[in-house]
This record gives C-alpha cells, structure tokens and sequence, in this order.
C-alpha cells in the first residue's frame, strides 16, 4: 500500500478543508440549539443560499440594476450573504419560530425542516441542480502555496485560515465576553436572565440570525470550491446532523473540534480505505452513540 | 411631628396568576410602602412564589393590577419590569453554572443609580472576592446565596423580592443572612420576603402576610406578631 507521510498528510489538508464547514456550520447549529432549543434543519439550505448570493451577485445583480459591468466582488458577498441570510433568519425567528416556542420542540424541526424543503424546491426549479461555477474567486487567492509535503492551492489555505478565525472568534465571544455571559445564562435559565433586565426575546432573534449568517458565510467561501447548486446544502446537512450528533448537541468548542477532526478522519480514510471515506463518519457516530450517547462533548442529561 | 406613612413603593390589587390551566393565585390584594420588610409566609404551595413571580412577571398569565414605583405593569414583559427597580432572588438560588461568580455578579442589568460598586460588593462578601474566577456552583450553599444577593445589590434595584434565602442553609449562615437583611433594611431597601415560617425574619419585619391557597389569610404587624404565635402556627401548620 503506497501509504506515505506525504500522501497522508496531504489527504489530510484535503480533510481539514472538509472540516471546516462541518465546523462552521455546526458551531451555528450549537449556538441555536443552545438558546432556542430547536434542532435547524433549514441549516444546510441557508448555507445554499448564502452561495447563492454570492453566485447571483457575481452575475445577475450588475444586469438587474441595469449596469452590466456590476459584479458584486468576492470580499463583499463574504459580508452581503450573511447579513441577507441574516436578515432571513430574524424575519423566520419574528414571524414563525417564535410563536412554537411554547410547544414542544418538535414543532420547531418540522417548520424548518419544511422551510428547508420549501427553499430547495423552489431554486431547484429555477437552477441547475448540476450546478453552476462561481467565476468571482479574486486574483489574489488563485495558485497554490508550498505547504513543505505538498502544493495546496491559496484559496483553501485562505478558507481554512479564515474559517479558523471565525470559528475561534465566535468561541471566545461567547466563552470569554460579557455579552456571551448573556448567551450561556439565556441557554442555562431565560426566564430568569429577562428577570435580571435583559430583553431575552430580541437576544434569541439575533442570535438566530447570527447562527444563519454563520451558515451564509460557509455557502460563500464554499462557493469557487463546490459548484453551486441547489442540493449542495441538504447533502452537506447530513454529513453535519453526524458531526453534530458525535461532538454532543450544544457545546461550543465540542462542535468546532468535532467539525475539523471528522474532516480529518474523512481525509485519512481515503489513503486507507477510499470507498470509505464517505461512510467513515456515519460508522464513528454508531459507535458513539452506543459508547457515549451525549456525544464526545456534550453534557450527560 | 407624627411620622409619616411610607410612600408606596408596590400595590397589588385583584392579582389572579395562572400557570396553563392552574388558576395559582384568587385576588391577591396588597401594599408595601417603602423601607419596609414584609414577608409572605405560608405552607408548600400556598402561593407565596407565584405571587413575587407576578410581580417580575414570571408567570403564565396574570390578571388584575400590578404597580411598581406608580407604574402599572401588568401588560409590560419582564425586562421592563426589572428595570423599574426590582432585584429578583429565586428559590433555590439561581446561579449560572456556566458562568464563573464574577460573571454570575456582573448579569443583572443596572437598573438605577446607586447600586454598589464591585469593591463594596466584594467588601461585603469577602468570599467572592477569593472565588471569583470558580464557576458559579462550584461555591457551596451558602456562599451561592451570598452570591445571589449580592449580584442584585449591584444594581441598584430598591425593591428586593428574596424567594425563601435560608433554605437548606447551615444556622451561622442564616445568621449571617439575618444580619444582612438588618443593614438593608437601615439603608432603606424595600424587601419582600418568602418564608416558611416567620422565625428568621421576626424582629425585621414590618408585617407578615399569611399565603393560604392562593389568598390572603391574614395580615399581622409587628406588634401583634407575639400575640399570634399560636394563630400563625395553626396556619402554617407547625
């Protein structure tokens, strides 16, 4: 077996670019179970569509607004998609989601289960479901960098980079800062956070959209790797449900670790055993719901 | 000069508290003037709880009136009704476990001027001071409650609504608390206190009201307190 250092280690950064979505995505996933207690299964749709805007913006806003010579640029559909998804989700928070809060949580999987069905149809109807290519990946990230073992294109160094930041800023901020003490004692006790004087209902709704405008800004940096496509969430979606289902529903760092290191082992799977490589997660979240069902991180109930 | 009454600081009238289907509170009517220490006292499930819940706005639904410094707030959502000046320690304490005791003190929102400053806090509770960096329920029982006392005094709030503070605590630390409850009510906090029974508070107290399910018994002052005992020990059925 041609198993060298080399190979491996390259399969590998290949992983850990996997890895960062699911990281991204569950890391939003963990934030929103946290305070609204819903499983959002509209996750993997709104990170869709935050390539979408990318995509879109790249090529139809310029002839939409009558300037053909308009694209809108990679830098900013990496701030537009997330506060448009963003924007979104406040309006899914205010105008549905909040009124099942009183209900079992249930009822919040199914709506945003069916939104998510809703979103996917509907560009499915109006896009390739093969997928387009998104041309708008600036200059300055093309060709590769010499990581020592092997050529790695600029662009994923960059998105791996990135994505890191985000995922260890949004730690910190709710691990370490004040406005995150109102996150974790919204998640532990709402009712009594609204009696220390904090307006918990505008806190949900940000965070919602927050969690969305995470998801958002995965679609656009997914956008030059992955076609863009209509399907491109709902397959990513399962492959996180896993991830988040091995690291344990609403831990921070749990989630993070758990996202990369999975995109790790995917990675490794192929030198070994590539037919694998696409089921070795869904094998580790068996073994782990049998060993440990709260997940690696998550807190014994 | 004949002293004053007290100014009103909260009236309740007509008060009914539902929990879903539970109807928890049938017209409760009161009045505490400000400065004064008044406790609820009452048997498990009288009622006593869910009335300073209706007051903050912790209930499932109430009806009736509810004013706070003149201000009715019946209709406002809780947030609102903290920021009128009410400081809200609940039963069995509530301190965040994920958040470590600095962050539990710093929480509450300041709702008025006046409140004090960390130092002094940390004067007061010299405990906290040594533990701030723990996480809120590594603390032991008593220093939790300290540290659930404490963090509203941080905000300034002047009507303190305290849901049964001495339970399941050592008697030198009710002592301590009992000391406590004394220097606030010198400095002129307005304080409802929920009690089993009405030992703890006895010489603080300006009144005591009787929870009976789910409606005022009773109402004795200070100085009918000794004349009571037997009354009062029939009614909490001790």
């Amino acid at each position: 077996m041609g198993m060298s250092v080399q190979t491996v280690l390259s399969q590998v950064m290949l992983g850990l670019n996997n890895g960062v979505f699911y990281a991204i995505l569950s890391l939003g996933l963990a934030v929103i179970f946290g305070l609204l207690n819903i499983v959002n299964f509209v996750h993997g749709a709104l990170y869709m569509l935050g390539a979408y805007v990318a995509l879109l913006g790249f090529t139809m806003l310029g002839p939409l607004l009558g300037k053909p010579d308009f694209h809108l640029n990679y830098w900013a559909a990496l701030i537009v998609a997330p506060l448009v998804v963003g924007a979104l989700g406040v309006l899914i928070e205010k105008t549905m989601l909040r009124r099942l809060r009183k209900f079992d949580h249930l009822y919040g999987l199914l709506l945003t289960f069916g939104l998510a069905l809703i979103i996917q149809g509907v560009f499915t109807n109006y896009f390739n479901v093969s997928g387009d290519a998104y041309d708008g990946k600036p200059e300055s990230l093309s060709g590769v960098v010499d990581l020592g073992f092997m050529l790695f294109p600029k662009y994923r160094v960059w998105v791996i980079g990135i994505s890191l930041a985000v995922c260890f800023g949004t730690w910190f901020v709710i691990e370490r800062t004040k406005l995150g003490s109102y996150l974790r004692a919204g998640t532990e006790n709402p009712e009594l956070v609204k009696a220390f004087g904090i307006n918990v209902p505008l806190m949900i709704t940000l965070t919602y959209g927050f969690g969305v405008g995470l998801a958002a800004f995965a679609g656009v940096l997914a956008a030059p790797i992955y076609s863009v496509s209509p399907v491109m969430g709902s397959e990513m979606i399962i492959t996180v449900f896993a991830v988040v289902v091995i690291g344990g529903m609403g831990s921070i760092m749990g989630s993070i670790l758990t996202g990369l290191l999975l995109g790790m082992v995917e990675g490794f799977t192929k030198v070994v055993y590539a037919p694998a490589s696409s089921t070795v997660i869904f094998l580790i979240m068996v073994l782990v719901l049998l060993v440990k069902p709260a997940g690696l991180f998550g807190k014994e109930a | 000069m004949p002293e004053a009454a007290p100014k009103e600081m909260l009236r309740i009238s007509g008060l009914h508290a539902f929990y879903g289907e539970s109807h928890i509170l049938h017209g409760i009517d009161l009045v505490v003037g400000e400065g004064e220490l008044v406790t609820l006292l009452g048997r498990n499930g009288a009622g006593r709880t869910t009335i300073l819940k209706s007051i903050i706005g912790l209930v499932g639904s109430r009806s009736g009136s509810i004013t706070v410094h003149g201000t009715e707030t019946i209709n406002l959502p809780t947030h609102k009704i903290a920021h009128l000046g009410i400081g809200y320690c609940p039963e069995e304490r509530g301190i965040f476990s994920s958040l470590t005791v600095e962050e539990n003190l710093m929480l509450p929102v300041v709702v008025r001027k006046g409140g004090l400053s960390l130092p002094e806090i940390y004067d007061m509770f010299p405990n906290l001071l040594e533990r701030r960096t723990s996480m809120g329920t590594r603390l032991s029982g008593g220093e939790q409650q300290m540290l659930a006392m404490a963090r509203i005094l941080r905000t300034g709030a002047n009507l303190l609504l305290l849901d049964e503070i001495t339970e399941g605590l050592a008697p030198v630390i009710v002592q301590t608390l009992r000391q406590l409850m004394g220097q606030l009510k010198e400095r002129g906090f307005t304080i409802i206190l929920v009690e089993q029974n009405f030992h703890f508070a006895a010489d603080l107290a300006d009144r005591h009201y009787v929870i009976d399910r789910g409606t005022i018994a009773d109402m004795i002052t200070r100085d009918q307190l000794s004349a009571s005992t037997g009354k009062l020990n029939q009614y909490l059925g001790v």
